[in-house]
């Protein structure tokens, strides 16, 4: 044992000694517990939760007595205001003074997400249950107005024309839009060219533009100077104004995060431009530069300003869109509930409802294919990239073969 | 024992070397390629300018007609010559205040929360709600606003005008705070309400440049903040805003901009008046585009060259307002930590 510690001190000029510690003789280190940073403990669950009820009590005594606001609306704010009160003054009996700031912020900002979420889903269930009613009727789907009364009852009708203009009119929106849109985010990014930042200032100009504007352009051009009717080609001109900048700013974002090393790999292995452009640059953002275009669709399919100057509104079913009037989905909605006929309304909150679930279907597509970064593969992706290079590792064996 | 080869300085008369050209000629499938998307790059730019000017060269007809009383007068008949913005423009502007007002909070709060608050897990999930919230159509917007939230907002409308009307802005003409019963019809359809429905519209997209933002602030001076005892908030405060301010004010910015553009939400909800109303609690009010979606079938040969003056201002107010918020964008140090 070379311990000295106990060993009594010898001579005063010396200081430095070496301390070995007997490891057999110290008791066996404490258990370590990982101490939680985060998260909610059930503490703060019961100071929420009883800050909550409170809350509610004193707003509901205040209502029962002094009414300070009507309406369920000003209940829910008041109650509110009490219960950041409640939980500020709770929170402040055993913390101090920082952590309390902190706790109420966290409230605060988490019940800002809270209201935003609430504002949501208010407006899809509201929809869904107004329109219910009409929901129920199979005609609602595959029949026109045409040989409907205002006054007639839901299982008369339907809005058939208005499903199938808007399908027209997003096909040919997206005919225009998708190569147009797709290619010019390529120029931007591939180029080069020094026109590149002029087009893209002028696009993000066009993020801009009211959509209202885009319907009193094609309006005014197509239709009052150049003479023809309103038709569903026009309605999509017009929606194809509002979708280009949004599809090129969001592809043009996507192709900007394919590495560079990619396209130089490319260009080393001698491959020309468009090659690389086609089978490495396209290939690697293809989820971002589909949820580009799901994006820009779902735009322009709940665009109802400038459809309203442009299709001209009919109450029969027209597949024609090169003539005649053509209605879509929210022009529909748009008509129907500015009628004082109750069915009418009805029929209006279905029309929003059908809108609002395909605008929903093609928004979950887009998050299941998207939101991946550029070049990261799904498992399946995966899975059947590895098979096609073992493919090729078998066609080149088999020329290598022939060849020797 | 190797030996040490001392070139000599090559002499001055032998010609400098050139350095060898790079640059391959371009193939067929190249020149093509280069041509072509050069061609979709000016077609996208032909189509935009081409909105820009029309209505530039459309509107100089009503515009010139009128001069300055443009902007200065409030009632709109262009078939006798008397029309100017004064009162759309205001009233457009009072909407989308009042919606930006109600967002800037709101996304701030919700950007705050999804990225320094929730737990990861739900972070995504968050995300996709709020770009949720930016596909659903403005028209379903419109519809909640007109049939849902009217009804509940009226009693939040008369307390403040009963209690607040000594600030001029909620001042309601016709409201009588002292009976109950009073009518109720003074507070529907006012800009109040079609700008809290257009906070709805707006409210996504200042979110996600937010969060965009507040997503980029320097873990290092995150921990930093933690490590020096700073609580959550008093990290956000100190690190977080100050980090994020030009994405704050540009994100701020660009929702106002598209809530000026906002056009059938407000329409289905405001009723029409051509006056300059500042009190935005009553009923009635007006903007740009719902002008323009009224009188668009009625009008004549001038009257669409004075619905274009109108939409132009709109446009060039739109136009400003978002490159300025582009501008604080790029700027902030925030836009700079991304390109490193």
């Amino acid at each position: 044992m070379t311990d000295l510690m106990d060993r009594p001190q010898e001579a005063p000029g010396r200081t430095a000694r070496t301390v070995v510690i007997d490891r057999t003789a110290t008791p066996p280190p404490l258990a370590q517990q990982r101490r939680s940073l985060g998260g909610v403990t059930q503490d703060d669950l019961l100071t929420i939760g009883g800050a909550a009820v409170s809350a509610i009590c004193t707003a509901l005594l205040l209502f029962g007595r002094v009414a300070p606001v009507a309406g369920a609306f000003g209940f829910v704010i008041v109650a509110y205001v009490l219960f950041v009160l409640t939980y500020a003054m709770l929170v402040s009996l055993r913390e101090e003074r920082p952590a309390v700031v902190d706790k109420v912020m966290a409230v605060l900002l988490g019940s800002a997400a809270a209201v935003a979420g609430i504002a949501l889903f208010s407006v899809i269930v509201f929809t869904l249950w107004r329109g219910r009613a009409a929901l129920g009727h199979a005609n609602l789907y595959y029949r026109d107005m045409s040989e409907a009364l205002p006054t007639d009852p839901l299982s008369v009708g339907g809005i058939g024309h208005a499903i199938l203009g808007t399908l027209i009119m997003i096909s040919l929106a997206i005919l225009l839009t998708v190569p147009l849109g797709l290619t010019c985010a390529v120029f931007l990014n591939e180029s080069g060219s020094r026109a590149a930042g002029l087009v893209r200032a002028i696009v993000d100009a066009m993020t801009a533009l009211p959509s209202i504007l885009a319907g009193l352009f094609i309006f005014a051009t197509w239709i009052l100077i150049l003479g023809f009717e309103r038709s569903g080609l026009a309605a999509a001109i017009s929606m194809s104004i509002m979708m280009l900048p949004i599809i090129i700013r969001s592809a043009d974002v996507v192709l900007r995060l394919v590495p560079g090393n990619l396209r130089e790999a490319s260009a080393a292995l001698g491959a020309p431009q468009w090659r690389s452009v086609r089978h490495v640059v396209l290939p690697t953002a293809r989820s971002g530069l589909a949820t580009a275009v799901i994006l820009g669709v779902a735009r322009g399919l709940g665009e109802t300003a400038p459809i309203l100057l442009t299709a001209g509104f009919t109450a029969t079913l027209n597949t024609n869109p090169l003539s005649g009037p053509m209605v879509s989905l929210p022009l529909a909605t748009f008509d129907f509930v500015q009628s004082p006929q109750q069915t009418l309304i009805a029929r209006g909150f279905a029309t929003g409802a059908v809108l609002m679930v395909v605008v929903l279907v093609l928004f979950v597509i887009a998050r299941f294919i998207g939101g991946r970064p550029a070049g990261r593969v799904s498992k399946r992706q995966a899975q059947r990239l590895a098979a096609r290079s073992a493919r090729d590792v078998e066609r080149f064996d088999a020329r290598y073969l022939e060849a020797s | 024992m190797t030996m040490t080869t001392v070139y000599a300085a090559p002499a001055a008369d032998l010609p400098a070397p050139t350095p060898r050209r790079l640059a391959a000629p371009a193939g067929v499938g190249d020149k093509i390629f280069t041509r072509v998307t050069l061609l979709t790059g000016f077609i996208v730019l032909g189509v935009m300018a081409a909105v820009g000017l029309f209505l530039s060269i459309e509107a100089s007809q009503a515009l010139r007609s009128t001069g300055t009383s443009f902007l200065t007068t409030s009632e709109w008949f262009p078939d006798r010559g008397q029309f100017g913005i004064a009162a759309v423009l205001t009233g457009t502007i009072a909407i989308a205040l009042v919606a930006v007002s109600i967002a800037l909070p709101l996304s701030m709060g919700t950007a705050l929360f999804i990225t320094q608050v929730a737990p990861p897990k739900l972070r995504s999930t968050l995300v996709s709600l709020v770009d949720l919230m930016a596909a659903v159509p403005s028209v379903l917007y419109g519809l909640w606003g007109l049939f849902f939230f009217q009804g509940q907002v009226i009693g939040v409308s008369r307390w403040i005008s009963t209690w607040f009307s000594w600030i001029p802005i909620f001042e309601v003409t016709g409201a009588d705070p002292g009976s109950p019963l009073s009518n109720q019809t003074v507070f529907t359809a006012s800009a109040f309400i079609a700008g809290v429905v257009v906070s709805l519209m707006v409210m996504p997209i200042q979110c996600s440049i937010m969060r965009e933002v507040f997503s980029q602030v320097p873990i290092g001076e995150r921990e930093g903040a933690f490590a020096l005892g700073a609580t959550r908030w008093g990290m956000i405060r100190i690190v977080a805003l100050p980090f994020a301010r030009g994405g704050i004010i540009g994100g701020t910015m660009l929702g106002l901009g598209r809530a000026l553009g906002e056009t059938i939400a407000v329409l289905l909800i405001i009723s029409p008046r051509f006056d300059i109303n500042f009190h935005i609690l009553e009923a009635g009010g007006n903007s740009v585009s719902a002008l323009i979606a009224l009188r668009y079938k009625e009008a004549t040969g001038f009257g669409l060259s004075a619905l274009m003056a109108a939409g132009l201002a709109l446009f060039a107010l739109t136009l400003v307002i978002n490159f300025t918020a582009s501008a604080f964008v790029a700027r902030s140090r925030s836009g700079a930590s991304s390109e490193a």
